[in-house]
């Protein structure tokens, strides 16, 4: 039998999953998806447009679920007829693909206002990655944007302009924001929590024009005011994408007519998804599309089923980070109704439940919303709350007594209260999976069971259900805290760093919540690190945020004096530059000289008040520090190469030292060190180094990922490149991947373990628009980070390091 | 007891250490991010690391040797070690520091 799809979102998405699951091998699939890609969570567009995420994150199918599952997929395929007497579809590329059963998912279409100028360049909508790539192109002139419309779309595409550096002024027609999920109290709330964060938001705005010759450069409004702009996001609502089916002659209204086993008026064509109209209602939620998906599904496996789509309300959530917001059913004021109101004006607080016949039809919850779920599970059960009338507006934990701790908030749910809302997951369904199948980790859970698979939204309540089920077994520190002071892990801090532009320790410390005033020295490095990295040329540095070896550019020793190594390029030396390290040590007696492991020399014992001393007549022989205290850039080794080695391929000294002139000063996570072998004979060590090369005769092979210290572990193989310049990009742009990614103290082996081989391969050597970028960034921060720090200090930087602050004699303290 | 002047608190950077030279032997002088002042010995009851090339949080500081963490108000270790430092009176007139130096007979002690 043949199925064809035509489109591919997350509802026929989700009937794939659920017909292959039941009925696996029975339909031959096809797939048409206009966009030329695979199937993703489109739930997920405003994180990646605020840069919480990238699109590889939000990926729900990817190629090679395709492939297992023995599914074709044709990408940027439109349909453009269907032929319902010869079983076909048409695309525009001229594919003609036979059906036996066909399913329309085409979605919807954003509504475009109809005023003059809707179609100049830079004008947008808000449905898929197109748009979203387009906005973060147009985010990129850091210019004036106008989003139309201040419903969830609108808000969230506002939010994730702004979090891209935009001046942004949201223009909603009506009174109040997201008039249809929030009273005029919570959506007053909302447009201040929205302000607060700088963007400007007009309400009953009517726009009456988009002005501009060519490009966008203005809205006007119908009171004659025009507000400047380059990029116009129009989020002013949705409607059904059913005019192929209705050409098909299939019976249309707002959309696609179906029943409520989702077949159209032809029994042999389905419709589901944002498409679909059933029972008079179209949706535009994620959970009622999943139920479609479900039905369809069934009814394809076997046509004699009777399972069928039930109208229900959907709770809604706002997913811009730091805005808490739900609303649920319906809550306008009427006679029959009554309403329980709590309002917290200092904590930015409000919570509004609408009864009728004491059960509830309706709640809105802003600033605090870990109640929703028990909300909503009261008004599906129809819960008769006389009882609680008193303390309901407290929720769950005020229930009986003495207020219980959230554990056991979540513990005392009934089985079939609903989860996860996106998927329709309730509790007894995960605690069975959870029970049943072994799993230990959220990950496996989502696998199992999509509990906060979509939005994420109730990820806290799934790792309670799996804390509950399975006691101490259960890890929930799967992501580890940085430190006692968070308990936001590494990847979360980096990203948010990002993501809220935070620029500064105390901006990260505030707005992530920090539980100690200034840190603890853990996460200070850490985050002066991260800073540092992500905002070259703009944050400066915080040396007390720094280790002392960091901080004095010295290694500290057991008995409080430094050690001091300058760089020596590739390894290589001079009469003159070991002339001057011999007078050094003979003029601050110097007690220990050692050759070091990465091929330069360590001076040993240094009192902290000699150091500056010491860097000045080193600096007049050409030293600069070697970095051998830094979280960065160590040594290059090298071996002879062609100059001197009768086996050498390549210059190996040449390509070493102009690797560590080119890197030299560089912070990362860890420390760095690199070797460069002019053959495989390997007398660099290359081959556990973090980043090495091996010369052979037709190019550099590029290793990384090594370590010989507290584990052993020999390198990956990068890849072949051809030319020294490719080799120095390729490990450049290696280097700083490792930088923007990796936690801090995290050396590469262990990074490139948690990100896999195959993925640093493909981002480093196979797109090349990804390794130029890298390269570039690397580039830049240079530009700040090589500055040798000796001779700052020499010059009188910090001075106060290095000096008493008195000296309390016997004369000093005689009075 | 005599109070000895030692400078200006703004010789000393936030949330960082100077030393103090004595006959008795290092002292470091703390500020903290909210301007707060501490004196303590400058050797870790550890291994005798230099406390004052510590990072300084809160109240506390951390010794760059061994990450010990020492009380700037108390000077005694903080979490699971144990052992403590001697804390030196300090006081602030103005911008200016004064430690509390026991007398001359302690001194020759």
């Amino acid at each position: 039998m043949k199925l064809v799809i035509i489109g591919n979102g997350m509802a026929p998405g989700r009937m794939l999953e659920h017909l292959l699951e039941s009925a696996p091998g029975r339909y031959d699939v096809t797939i048409f998806n206009a966009e030329p890609r695979v199937n993703y969570d489109r739930i997920m567009l405003s994180p990646v447009l605020s840069g919480e995420k990238n699109y590889e994150q939000i990926i729900i199918h990817g190629d090679g679920w395709y492939i297992k599952n023995g599914i074709t997929l044709y990408k940027g395929h439109k349909i453009v007829a269907i032929d319902r007497e010869a079983k076909t579809v048409t695309s525009d590329h001229g594919v003609v693909q036979p059906y036996d059963k066909l399913v329309i998912a085409t979605g919807s279409v954003p509504f475009i206002l109809p005023v003059p100028g809707n179609t100049l360049a830079g004008v947008l909508s808000y449905r898929d990655l197109d748009d979203v790539n387009a906005m973060l192109l147009a985010a990129q002139s850091r210019a004036k944007a106008v989003v139309i419309g201040g419903g969830l779309l609108g808000l969230e595409a506002a939010a994730g302009l702004e979090a891209q550096g935009m001046d942004v002024t949201v223009l909603h027609l009506m009174p109040t924001l997201m008039e249809r999920q929030l009273d005029p109290a919570a959506g007053y709330l909302l447009q201040r929590a929205i302000e607060d964060r700088g963007i400007k938001v007009i309400c009953k705005a009517n726009t009456k024009a988009i002005l501009g010759e060519k490009k966008v450069e203005g809205v006007e409004l119908g009171d004659g005011r025009i507000i400047p702009a380059t990029l116009v996001v129009m989020a002013a609502g949705i409607k059904p994408n059913a005019g192929l089916a209705k050409e098909a002659g299939l019976a249309t209204n707002r959309g696609i007519v179906v029943d409520n086993g989702m077949h159209t008026s032809d029994p042999d064509i389905y419709a589901l998804g944002e498409c679909a109209e059933v029972g008079g209602h179209v949706y535009g939620l994620v959970a009622p599309l999943y139920e479609m998906a479900r039905v369809a599904a069934e009814h394809l496996v076997d046509e004699a089923s009777t399972a069928a789509f039930v109208h229900s309300d959907t709770p809604t959530k706002l997913k811009v980070t730091g805005i808490e917001l739900f609303s649920l059913g319906d809550f306008a004021d009427g006679e029959d109704r009554h309403e329980i109101v709590l309002r917290d004006a200092s904590a930015g607080i409000y919570k509004r439940v609408v009864l009728k016949d004491n059960r509830i039809i309706g709640t809105v919850l802003y600033g605090e919303t870990a109640d929703g779920a028990w909300f909503n599970d009261l008004k599906k059960r129809q819960v008769d709350i006389t009882d609680m009338r008193d303390t309901l507006i407290f929720g769950q934990a005020y229930q009986g007594g003495a207020p219980l701790d959230p554990m056991a908030a979540v513990a005392a749910l009934p089985d079939d209260a609903e989860i996860c809302g996106c998927n329709g997951v309730c509790k007894g369904k995960i605690v069975g999976a959870i029970q049943e199948k072994n799993l230990t980790s959220l990950d496996d859970v989502r696998a199992h069971t999509k509990a906060s698979a979509s939005c994420g939204s109730c990820t806290g309540l799934v790792e309670q259900l799996m804390s509950i089920t399975l006691g101490d077994a259960y890890n929930p520190a799967a992501v580890q805290p940085m430190c006692g002071c968070t308990t936001f892990g590494h990847d979360d801090v980096r990203r948010l760093i990002k993501a809220k532009s935070l620029k500064n320790i105390y901006a990260v410390m505030q707005e992530l919540e920090w539980t100690t005033s200034c840190g603890c020295a853990k996460c200070r490095p850490a985050l002066n690190y991260y800073l540092i990295c992500d905002w070259p040329g703009e944050y400066a540095d915080d040396y007390q945020s720094r280790f002392i070896n960091e901080r004095v550019h010295a290694n500290i020793q057991k008995d409080g004096t430094y050690s001091v190594v300058p760089r020596m390029w590739g390894g290589v030396t001079s009469a003159k530059e070991l002339r001057a390290i011999a007078d050094v040590v003979d003029k601050f007696n110097i007690p220990t000289v050692k050759v070091t492991g990465g091929q330069r020399i360590d001076m040993l014992g240094i009192r902290k008040e000699d150091l500056p001393a010491v860097w000045a007549d080193l600096g007049k022989a050409g030293f600069v520090s070697g970095h051998a205290y830094a979280k960065g850039l160590r040594t290059v080794k090298t071996c002879v190469g062609t100059d001197w080695c009768r086996f050498g391929t390549q210059d190996s000294t040449g390509l070493g030292i102009r690797i560590e002139k080119f890197m030299w000063g560089s912070w990362t996570p860890a420390k760095v060190k690199m070797a460069v072998s002019g053959c495989p004979r390997n007398c660099a060590e290359a081959t556990c180094k973090d980043v090495g090369v091996i010369c052979v005769d037709s190019g550099y092979e590029i290793h990384f990922a090594g370590a010989a210290g507290l584990d052993i572990k020999g390198t990956e193989v990068l890849g072949l490149v051809k030319t020294e310049d490719e080799a120095l990009e390729v490990i450049v742009a290696l280097v700083q991947m490792y930088r923007e990614q990796a936690r801090y103290l995290e050396r590469i082996y262990k990074w490139a373990k948690r990100v896999t081989i195959d993925e640093v391969r493909r981002q480093i050597l196979d797109d090349l628009d990804k390794r130029n970028g890298y390269y570039d960034r690397f580039v830049y921060s240079q530009k700040f980070a090589q500055v040798d720090p000796w001779s700052e200090r020499v010059s009188g930087l910090h001075k106060h390091e290095f000096r008493p602050m008195a000296t309390i004699g016997t004369a000093d303290a005689a009075e | 007891m005599s109070w000895v002047s030692i400078g200006s608190i703004t010789d000393i950077p936030r949330r960082g250490a100077r030393c103090v030279e004595t006959p008795l032997g290092k002292i470091a002088v703390f500020r903290t991010a909210e301007d707060r002042v501490f004196a303590i010995e400058d050797h870790c009851p550890h291994k005798g690391g230099p406390l004052s090339q510590g990072i300084v949080h809160g109240t506390a500081v951390t010794c760059p040797l061994h990450n010990w963490v020492i009380s700037l108000e108390t000077g005694k270790a903080l979490g699971a070690d144990e052992g403590s430092v001697r804390a030196i009176p300090i006081k602030v007139e103005g911008e200016m520091l004064f430690l509390g130096l026991a007398v001359s007979a302690d001194r020759a002690a």
